[in-house]
């Protein structure tokens, strides 16, 4: 009788121990790098931290399948120094039957990110090995930026070209203007103005020195 | 002993302006020539002009690859017996003749006016390529105002499951390269069609280009003084940025490692050779054209030497802040090829983290080869070689748009270093251009091609118009493919005979006595046994022997040309393909007609000549008075 008690008790466990095992054909291996994610702030893999998983992947299964999962129905076997092991998801109804591969990697999947941010990791430093990680897509803006910067410098080299291209001509329209005025000098004002030099020196007649050679 | 050779040249002295001509010019300001606001555009232009992206992406590549350090010894060598002594002739002849290329060669000689003409093709032909390369500056530098940058993300597939087979396969900044920014095609002969943000790249870059120029030196001198000062203000702060990365002292010590050997490769002398004739911006008429703005008595002899001495500094400078920034690149991807064996023997024998390091690797790998030589085998672990990693593909585009960004990416703040960066390379490019755009439009008002009342911002808006429809096709897709042709060929032997003939020209058509007495009128003394052995024999000896090298390897190697292949074997790394029949033709037309417009210009001149029986030019008025000469030389 107390051997019936004893075995009825240890089936469980070892049950468990064959439900969970390496290369298990329903189960996913788990790979973290906490040191490389957190450096100095990063925690020791311990008891506590692995009751931590469990609730996480049982909170995400309960939360795909709408079912009740407990801590108890994920198994965790074949823990390494590295920080990897295997997990196994069995079912509320019955702890002897295994949930289906592809729904575990539904409800990771699903979860993905809310589990990372529990155990204070990433998609590249807490690893399902198999499942593969639906990447964010990077942030595109309605206007690529580029477009916005090229309109500004188009919009200030446009306004140089104009205000040179109109300086030219209010230039020359000024200056049409001042020859105008100096046509209509009288000769005597002109006269004047040229009394105030020494001359014009004509240069098809001497070679315009002001001293003369010795 | 003096060298006699002169070539006999009738007529000079009614082509030129005397001494007196000049002086008398020179007082009274006459003459609608344009004229330098101060010596300081002056030399902020020329220094611009030579300062380049030769500097920035070709010499730290030749300096590395021809035994670091020690190629100092031949670009310097080379530097004084060449480059010094070809810039001074071009800045005395310009100076003292007055005008652009085209109005200087044609006052030496009439037949000489090919030379000319010949500048102006080249210069055209370089400045539509040219601003190209500034069109996918300003693209990455409009990409650069974005954090994080675009080309620090592979974008991701269909499903999402993934990144994009191409970008997976090499890397990001490799994708936003070939595919966001070029869109490239795998061949030559598949143009695609016009890319539109790379035809607005270039709209925004030749209206850049023509804002500055609008004026010619009026507007270009105002421009210089950013153009020409920022690249050394962004140099310096890269430098101190550089130099507080990790592994920048790397770079710079394989940089400047001296291997003496690499001194017996004639190769290393000839690149040397080129790289100095290239990097100053001889034979493209844009030198003779500024110097010809200068005062007649300017000190063009000490504006020769102090640029040049500038140009090389500048080179060995930017080389030194290029490598910093390099070594900093080769020293994270050693770390990062390092952390991805030491992840994989993390993942596979069950280590806990951070047991094994860089320093332990060894010992712990050889271990394990001991215990499980198979398991060792079938993890496939990189070999990590710093070496490769900073001798990696570092010259041209490949520099700043692929090795130089993937840096930025990892660098703190990056948006702030691309955009530093972009800038620095957009100024440098653009100050280039300002003397590209001086050799193309000097030459056409003195070819009288375009009518004398047209304005001169017509006159530039035209040369930008047909210059940026010309460059429409490098916004094709296979518009690199284009691109690396014209750099070739454009760009390469046609200036080598171009600058061959101008020292021909002034030397021995033109005359070295005169030249001499020149000088002497404009600068005070005559120039040095310095200058006249190296403008008679060793300047044009040098330049015969690098246009022979350049001509025999061009046409003795097979003519490849790297293209983007996803099919390829090699990819990620660039595949050869043959270029298709129809290119050669395509190269006789960028290399030839500017060459060949030496002697054929000469031939039509002679042919002019003897068909046209009146000479207008031979005739002399045959009076007393103009045989009684009124100068100071006669004694009564």
């Amino acid at each position: 009788m107390l051997g019936r008690i004893v075995f009825f008790l240890c089936l469980p466990s070892v049950l468990a121990a064959q439900l969970c095992k390496p290369n298990a054909a329903e189960g996913f291996k788990v790979r973290l790098s906490i040191k490389t994610a957190l450096g100095d702030n990063a925690y020791e893999w311990n008891r506590n931290q692995r009751f931590l998983f469990q609730a996480a992947i049982a909170f995400a299964m309960s939360h795909h399948l709408d079912l009740e999962f407990n801590v108890s129905n994920i198994l965790v076997c074949d823990e390494t120094p590295r920080v990897s092991f295997w997990f196994v998801v069995t079912s509320p109804d019955d702890p002897s039957r295994l949930v289906g591969k592809e729904s575990v990697e539904l409800a990771v999947r699903a979860s993905r990110s809310r589990i990372n941010n529990i155990l204070l990791l990433n998609d590249a430093t807490l690893e399902f090995i198999g499942v593969l990680p639906t990447l964010a897509a990077p942030v595109k803006p309605a206007t690529p930026s580029w477009l916005i910067v090229f309109g500004v410098v188009i919009g200030i080299i446009g306004a140089g070209i104009v205000f040179l291209l109109v300086s030219t001509v209010v230039q020359k329209k000024r200056k049409e203007n001042e020859v105008a005025e100096e046509e209509d000098d009288d000769e005597e004002a002109q006269m004047k103005r040229m009394a105030g030099n020494e001359g014009i020196c004509n240069t098809s007649f001497s070679e315009c020195d002001r001293n003369t050679q010795m | 002993m003096r060298l006699k050779l002169k070539l006999p040249n009738p007529g000079l002295d009614d082509r030129i302006p005397s001494h007196g001509d000049l002086e008398k010019m020179e007082k009274d300001e006459a003459g609608d020539r344009p004229q330098w606001d101060n010596k300081a555009q002056y030399l902020l232009t020329c220094v611009g002009f030579c300062v380049g992206l030769g500097n920035v992406w070709r010499f730290p590549y030749l300096c590395q690859s021809h035994g670091g350090g020690a190629f100092m010894i031949p670009f310097l060598i080379l530097l004084v017996l060449e480059g010094i002594p070809l810039l001074h002739l071009e800045f005395a002849i310009g100076q003292r003749l007055r005008k652009g290329s085209v109005g200087v060669w044609r006052s030496i000689n009439p037949y000489l006016a090919g030379v000319g003409i010949a500048s102006m093709l080249v210069s055209f032909l370089v400045g539509v390529y040219y601003n190209t390369i500034m069109a996918w500056i300003m693209w990455y530098l409009f990409n650069s105002f974005q954090d994080p940058l675009p080309w620090s993300q592979c974008p991701l597939n269909a499903n999402r499951t993934g990144y994009v087979e191409e970008c997976a396969r090499s890397t990001t900044v490799d994708y936003f390269w070939y595919r966001e920014t070029l869109n490239t095609s795998t061949a030559i002969d598949e143009s695609g069609g016009l890319q539109w943000w790379m035809v607005l790249a270039l709209i925004a870059a030749w209206t850049v280009l023509y804002v500055c120029c609008i004026r010619g030196i009026e507007t270009t001198g105002k421009a210089v003084y950013i153009t020409s000062t920022l690249p050394y203000l962004v140099l310096t702060i890269f430098l101190v940025r550089g130099l507080t990365l990790k592994g920048s002292t790397e770079g710079i010590k394989y940089l400047f490692t001296p291997d003496v050997n690499e001194l017996m490769n004639p190769s290393t002398w000839l690149d040397a050779g080129a790289q100095v004739f290239y990097s100053f911006s001889l034979a493209f008429g844009g030198l003779i054209s500024f110097s010809s703005y200068n005062s007649v008595h300017n000190n063009c002899e000490l504006d020769a030497v102090l640029i040049s001495i500038i140009n090389g500094c500048t080179s060995v400078y930017s080389a030194t802040v290029i490598y910093s920034i390099i070594g900093f690149r080769a020293t994270q991807k050693y770390d990062e090829c390092f952390g991805d064996n030491i992840l994989k023997l993390m993942n596979t024998f069950n280590y806990p983290e951070n047991n094994i390091t860089q320093s332990n690797y060894d010992e712990i790998l050889t271990h394990l080869n001991h215990t499980s030589p198979d398991v060792i085998q079938g993890l496939s672990l990189q070999n990590c070689d710093m070496q490769t990693f900073l001798s990696q593909g570092v010259e041209g585009t490949g520099l700043a748009f692929i090795v130089f960004t993937e840096a930025i990416i990892e660098m703190p703040i990056s948006p702030l270093w691309s955009v530093l960066f972009f800038v620095m390379l957009f100024c440098l490019g653009l100050s280039t251009m300002f003397g590209s755009i001086e050799g193309v439009i000097a030459p056409l008002l003195e070819l009288k091609l375009l009518p004398r009342s047209w304005p001169k911002e017509v006159i530039s808006g035209l040369t930008c118009f047909i210059s940026l429809a010309l460059g429409l096709i490098f916004a094709l897709r296979s518009g690199n493919y284009w691109l690396a042709l014209f750099d070739n060929f454009a760009g390469s032997i046609p200036l080598l005979v171009i600058g061959f003939f101008e020292m021909i020209s002034v030397v021995y058509i033109y005359g070295m006595d005169r030249f001499n007495k020149d000088l002497e009128f404009m600068i005070g003394h005559k120039p040095n046994i310095f200058w006249q052995a190296t403008w008679r024999v060793i300047s044009p000896l040098i330049m015969i022997f690098i246009l022979i090298f350049y001509f025999v390897t061009q046409v003795t190697k097979e003519l490849t040309y790297l293209v983007w292949d996803q099919e390829a074997e090699s990819f990620p790394t660039l595949a050869e393909r043959y270029y298709p029949q129809w290119v050669y033709a395509m190269i006789f037309i960028l290399a030839g007609v500017p060459s060949l417009a030496i002697p054929i210009f000469a031939l039509y001149k002679l042919i002019q000549r003897k068909f046209c029986k009146k000479d207008y030019s031979d005739s002399t008025v045959d009076t007393i008075s103009a045989k009684i000469q009124m100068s100071d030389k006669m004694k009564f």
